[in-house]
C-alpha cells in the first residue's frame, strides 16, 4: 500500500496530487455519510479514516479527484465509459431497498456508451432492475412522441432495450402546464431517491453542461432555459437543418443540481468539442463555460477521445495518458451480475 | 375484444427477436400487442409506466401484416357461386383453411350467376371479423354479370347482362340488394355504366374494371366516376396497344382525379401473366399492385398449398421474377395495398400502432410459420414451437 506524505502542494500519493478541500458536510462526497475518506488514485479504493486502506489518518478529509481519461477513438471512449458505469452499478450492489441513481445525457456523444451498456445487459452481465435514472433535460413544447424529443431518444436508444422499471425512469416533462412546478418536482424526486450516485453528462461546443448555456449561474437548479444560438445551430441537424423547427426553450437540471451528485462523468468526443474541453479544464471556473464548474466537484471524470484533446497543452495530455494504467484498473476487471455478486 | 374499456387491463404481449414490416421497410423492432391491437410501447412506458406481461421469441422471423385476398372464388371443394342452403359453412371452411397461407381477411368472390344465385347466396355471406375460426370476411366481390361478352373468360355467357335504362335499379334487382357487397367488377363500356359506377361509389362500394374491351378514354371516365380497381390486369381485357393502351393505360394515365391512383389486381403465378409483363406493370406503378389468387374451388384439393400456395408462389414469384422488387414491396402488395383499396389501411394491412393485430410470421423464404388475428394465434406450422 503506498504511503501518503505531505508536500508543499498537498498530499502526494503515488505521484498524484490530491488537493484537500474544506469539508462540506452537506455536500455529497463519497458515501452517503458525505465525509471521511481518502481516495487514492492508484489504490482506486475509498477508505475510511479508521484505516481500512491501511493508512493511519486522524483527520477528516474531503478529497477531490479529477481524472482525464483519454482513449484513442470514439468507440474506445464509449466502451471505457460504459465499463465504468457497469462496474459502478455492480460494485454498489443495488437491491430492493437500495437503488443506484444514475443521471443520463442525450445527444450523439453518448450513443456508443448506451450501445455498450445494452450489450452488457443483453449478455446478462448487467441489470437495471434496481437502477433509477434522471435525465438532464427535455425540450419545451415538443410532443413527447416527436422523434426528436428526449423521451423518444431515451426510449429508442436505451430504455426499450433494458429491464428498467418505467416508474424509475425520470425525464422532465416539457409539456407540463406549470413548467417551474415540474422542475421543482424533479428536484424533489432526486432528493427522495437519495441523490444521484453518478451523473453522466456531455459538453456542448459552447462548454455548456445540459442546457446550462453560457452565463448560467453555477449554483443553478432545475429550471426553464432559453437556448443559445450555438445550441440551436448544433441541434438543427436533428430537425432537417431547418432552424425554425428547433425548439428554443428547454427544461434542464442546473449546474448546482449536477454538482450535488456524488460523482460526475463527462463524455467528450470529437474535434469540435476540443476548445470547450480546453476551456473547461485548463482555464478557470467561469460561468461562460459552465462545465468548468466541475473543477470544484469532489469526484469528476472526463472521458475523451484523442480528437477532443486537440486544444489541450501537450503536457496535460501526456500526463493523463501516462496514468492510463491507473485508469484502466477501474474498468478491468469488468464485473458481471452473472455470478450472483 | 378489441379496444374499449377493458383493453387497458388486457395483457401486453411483446413479440421479440423479429423483423417487422413498417413504413415499407423491415425493421429490427419488437411488436407489442394488447387487446387485439398493435400497441405503442413508448406510450405504454412513459404514460402507463408498464412493461410487457409476456414475451414471445419469434426466432428471427419476419412479421408482416396478414394478407388480404380480394379475389377468391372458393377453394377446398367450396364454390362461393353455388346456391346451396348452407353457404355459410362453405365460407367458414375456406376462411379456416386459408389461415395456413397467411390470409387474415378476404372477399369471397361470386362469378357471373343467375339472379337466383345472388338472391340466395348474398344474404348468407355477412361481413365477419376473423378469429380462431377463420379469416375475416370483408364483404363480397361480385365479378359480373355486367361484363363484356367478348372478354367473359370462364364466365357463363347465358347469364351476362347489360344495364337497362334505369341502370342502378337494374343492379339492385339483379343482386337482390347490396348489403354485404364490397367490390363490384363491371365493364365500363356498357351503356349507363358511368351512373352505376357513381351510384355504387356513393354507397361505399369499390368499383373495379374488368372483363372489358374498354379503351383508355372510357376507362379514364370510369375512374373519374369513382372506379378504383382493375380486376386481374392484362387478363380479360384488351391488350396494351401503343396507340390505345386500354385499361392497362390507367397505370400511367395523367387524367385521373388528383391525389388518387388506380389499384390493379395481379395473379402473379407466372401463368396468368408472363413475369416480364408483371414487371412492366410493377415498375410503371408499384404502389398500385394488389396480389390476388383468383382461386377456384378445385384448388386446394390434393395439393393443400396451392390456393394460397399461389399467393406464396406469387410472393416468392414476385420476388423471384420481379428484379428490383423487394420482399417489402411484395409483402405490401399482399397486405397494405388491398387494405388501401378498401379504405381500411388504418386498421388492416399494416403494423402501425392502433391497427388490428392481424399478422403473419414468415421465415426468410416467406413461408408462413404462424398466423395471428387480433393478437391471438389462430394457426401455426405443425412442428412444435416453444
Amino acid at each position: 500500500m503506498r504511503r501518503i506524505r505531505w508536500t508543499r502542494r498537498g498530499l502526494l500519493c503515488a505521484g498524484v496530487y490530491i488537493r484537500v478541500l474544506r469539508l462540506r458536510a452537506t455536500r455529497a462526497g463519497w458515501g452517503r455519510s458525505g465525509l471521511l475518506g481518502v481516495g487514492c488514485f492508484s489504490c482506486s479504493s475509498v477508505g475510511r479514516a479508521s484505516g481500512s486502506t491501511g493508512l493511519n489518518l486522524s483527520w477528516k478529509l474531503c478529497v477531490t479527484i479529477m481524472r482525464l481519461v483519454i482513449l484513442d477513438n470514439y468507440d474506445l471512449a464509449s466502451e471505457w465509459a460504459a465499463k465504468y458505469i457497469c462496474n459502478r452499478i455492480i460494485q454498489f450492489r443495488p437491491g430492493q431497498d437500495r437503488y443506484f441513481t444514475l443521471g443520463l445525457p442525450t445527444g450523439s456523444t453518448p450513443l456508443g456508451c448506451y450501445k455498450k451498456l445494452i450489450e452488457y445487459h443483453k449478455n446478462g452481465d448487467l441489470s437495471f432492475k434496481y437502477v433509477k435514472t434522471f435525465n438532464m433535460d427535455e425540450y419545451v413544447g415538443l410532443p413527447r412522441n416527436h422523434p426528436e424529443s428526449y423521451h423518444s431518444y431515451m426510449w429508442n436508444n436505451f430504455f426499450k432495450h433494458i429491464d428498467i422499471d418505467p416508474n424509475n425512469a425520470h425525464i422532465l416533462d416539457g409539456n407540463a402546464t406549470d413548467l417551474q412546478a415540474e422542475c421543482d418536482a424533479f428536484e424533489k424526486k432526486i432528493k427522495e431517491a437519495g441523490g444521484i450516485d453518478l451523473f453522466v453528462g456531455g459538453i456542448g461546443p459552447d462548454g455548456h453542461i445540459a442546457f446550462n448555456e453560457p452565463g448560467s449561474s453555477l449554483v443553478s437548479r432545475t429550471r426553464l432555459k432559453t437556448l443559445a444560438m450555438d445550441t440551436i445551430l448544433a441541434n438543427a441537424k436533428y430537425f432537417d437543418g431547418d432552424l425554425s423547427k428547433v425548439p428554443t426553450m428547454a427544461l434542464t437540471v442546473g449546474v448546482g443540481t449536477v454538482m450535488d451528485a456524488r460523482e460526475v462523468m463527462i463524455l467528450i468526443t470529437g474535434a469540435h468539442k476540443a476548445f470547450a474541453l480546453y476551456k473547461a479544464i485548463e482555464e478557470g471556473v467561469n460561468h461562460m463555460w459552465t462545465v468548468s464548474a466541475f473543477q470544484q466537484h469532489p469526484r469528476t471524470i472526463f472521458v475523451c477521445d484523442e480528437d477532443a484533446t486537440l486544444e489541450l497543452r501537450v503536457k496535460t495530455v501526456k500526463y493523463f495518458k501516462g496514468l492510463m494504467h491507473v485508469h484502466n484498473k477501474l474498468v478491468d476487471p469488468l464485473y458481471s451480475m452473472k455470478e450472483g455478486n | 375484444m378489441r379496444g374499449g374499456q377493458g383493453a387497458a387491463r388486457a395483457p401486453v404481449i411483446q413479440f421479440t427477436n423479429c423483423r417487422i414490416l413498417r413504413g415499407g421497410a423491415l425493421l429490427r423492432e419488437d411488436l407489442w400487442v394488447r387487446g387485439g391491437r398493435i400497441l405503442d410501447p413508448e406510450k405504454l412506458f412513459f404514460e402507463e409506466r408498464r412493461v410487457a406481461d409476456e414475451q414471445r421469441d419469434c426466432g428471427g422471423c419476419i412479421l408482416a401484416p396478414g394478407f388480404i385476398d380480394v379475389q377468391i372464388n372458393g377453394g377446398f371443394g367450396v364454390d362461393f357461386s353455388q346456391a346451396s342452403e348452407d353457404v355459410g359453412s362453405g365460407v367458414a371452411l375456406v376462411a379456416r383453411r386459408i389461415l395456413s397461407h397467411g390470409v387474415t381477411s378476404f372477399c369471397p368472390t361470386l362469378v357471373t350467376s343467375p339472379l337466383e344465385v345472388y338472391h340466395k347466396v348474398l344474404p348468407q355471406i355477412p361481413v365477419k371479423s376473423g378469429g380462431p375460426h377463420g379469416a375475416g370476411v370483408l364483404g363480397v366481390h361480385l365479378e359480373g354479370p355486367f361484363i363484356s361478352r367478348e372478354k367473359r373468360g370462364a364466365h357463363p355467357e347465358a347469364h351476362l347482362r347489360s344495364f337497362e335504362a334505369d341502370a342502378f335499379q337494374d343492379v339492385l334487382a339483379t343482386y337482390g340488394g347490396l348489403d354485404n357487397v364490397r367490390i363490384v367488377t363491371l365493364a365500363p363500356e356498357l351503356g349507363h355504366s358511368q351512373e352505376v359506377i357513381r351510384a355504387l361509389t356513393a354507397l361505399g362500394i369499390c368499383v373495379s374494371l374488368g372483363h372489358s374491351v374498354a379503351d383508355l378514354g372510357t376507362a379514364e371516365e370510369a375512374v373519374q366516376s369513382g372506379a378504383t380497381f382493375i380486376t386481374h390486369l392484362f387478363n380479360a381485357m384488351l391488350p396494351f396497344h401503343h396507340r390505345d393502351p386500354g385499361i392497362v393505360g390507367l397505370l400511367t394515365s395523367d387524367r385521373l382525379p388528383a391525389g388518387r391512383h388506380i389499384f390493379y389486381g395481379m395473379i402473379a403465378d407466372g401463368i396468368h401473366t408472363n413475369p416480364a409483363a408483371l414487371r412492366i406493370a410493377h415498375r410503371a406503378h408499384p404502389k398500385g399492385l394488389v396480389l390476388v389468387t383468383d382461386a377456384v374451388p378445385a384448388l386446394g384439393l390434393g395439393n393443400g398449398r396451392h390456393t394460397l400456395g399461389q399467393q406464396e408462389v406469387e410472393v416468392d414469384g414476385l420476388t423471384a421474377y420481379v428484379a428490383g422488387c423487394s420482399v417489402e414491396s411484395a409483402l405490401e402488395a399482399a397486405s397494405l395495398h388491398p387494405a388501401q383499396l378498401l379504405g381500411l389501411e388504418k386498421r388492416k394491412g399494416t403494423l402501425d400502432f392502433g391497427a388490428d393485430a392481424d399478422f403473419v410470421v414468415l421465415d426468410d423464404s416467406l413461408h408462413v410459420r404462424a398466423t395471428y388475428i387480433s393478437g391471438e394465434l389462430v394457426w401455426q406450422v405443425e412442428e412444435a414451437r416453444p
